[in-house]
């Protein structure tokens, strides 16, 4: 059976999406993730899909549980790379990714996942400069 | 309309749609379609092969470079399958429709991204689907 790697940095998750994907792969790839969320108390998830070719409704909405779940389990998940024609093709075909963050590469995606959980440490406490 | 090219590909199981995605994927490029068009052509090919395989379990493609000019080239996709059919098309081309717990997005979302949408079905009997894409507009 294939699989994507999800990578664990500290208190994140790295996934990045290199093969063709079809449904099976996609379902999978959601519930991996909320178990390493889970297992690791990951604080946030960076799904790099710069090699995607095609997002259609199904892995639109497979990106979408990915956020909401993460979100659930407290963690933030940023959608980074998508292609342009990817990203007009979701809009023309009625799906808007609502509720996924994305970002254009991998560092700009870092930077808004560590700005989310800055923001999260002021919600919650606020003086504290240790994050981690 | 004049088929240049045409084949056949069978959809029995989810493997088969990568297969079929690749293949779609070789005809757009050997017609040197542009890119955005065959993210376009893509897209609405995988929501239709996935209907033929949730709603009617199996089914087949027909793959074709079709033109209508010196000008103009395309790629005509004919998804046929005897499943069920549908009661009422006018429903199921409608956003947000849908029979399963989906989005109901595939039909009326694949007309979006296509230049001629096609859609025969005949409940019992099954259901015929035919797009085409340009390769330029
Ligand atoms: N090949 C088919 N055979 C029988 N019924 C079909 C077929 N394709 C679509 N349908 C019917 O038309 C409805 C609408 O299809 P559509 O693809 O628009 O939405 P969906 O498959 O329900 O949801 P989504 O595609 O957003 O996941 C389906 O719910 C199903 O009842
Ligand atoms: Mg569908």
């Amino acid at each position: 059976m294939e699989k994507i790697p999800i990578l664990k940095m500290g208190g994140y998750l790295l996934v990045t999406i290199q093969v063709d994907l079809y449904d099976r792969l996609a379902l999978n790839l959601e519930s991996d993730l909320v178990n390493m969320i889970n297992k690791h108390s990951s604080k946030g998830v960076l799904i790099d899909i710069s090699a995607v070719n095609i997002v259609d409704s199904f892995m639109g909405r497979i990106l979408g549980n990915i956020a909401q779940m993460s979100k659930i389990l407290d963690a933030h998940t940023v959608v980074v790379g998508m292609q342009p024609a990817v990203a007009i093709t979701l809009i023309e075909l009625g799906l808007p990714l609502s509720g996924v963050h994305t970002a254009l590469n991998v560092e700009k995606g870092m930077v808004l996942l560590q700005e989310k959980l800055l923001g999260d440490d002021t919600v919650i406490t606020d003086d504290t400069d240790d994050n981690t | 309309m004049i088929t240049l090219n045409k084949e056949i590909i069978v959809i029995k199981k989810e493997q088969d749609v990568v297969f079929f995605r690749n293949r779609v994927n070789e005809y757009a490029e050997k017609i040197k379609m542009g890119l955005l068009n065959k993210t376009k052509l893509l897209t609405a090919a995988s929501e239709l092969v996935r209907n033929m395989l949730i709603y009617a379990k199996e089914g087949k493609v027909i793959c074709e470079i079709v033109t209508i000019s010196a000008l103009q080239t395309g790629i005509r996709l004919t998804f046929i399958d005897n499943g069920p059919g549908i009661a009422d098309i006018d429903k199921a081309m409608t956003d947000g429709y849908t029979t399963g717990k989906s989005l109901g997005l595939g039909l009326p979302g694949a007309k979006r991204l296509v230049n001629i949408f096609d859609l025969k079905s005949v409940k019992g009997k099954g259901t015929t689907v035919s797009i085409t894409k340009w390769k330029n507009g």
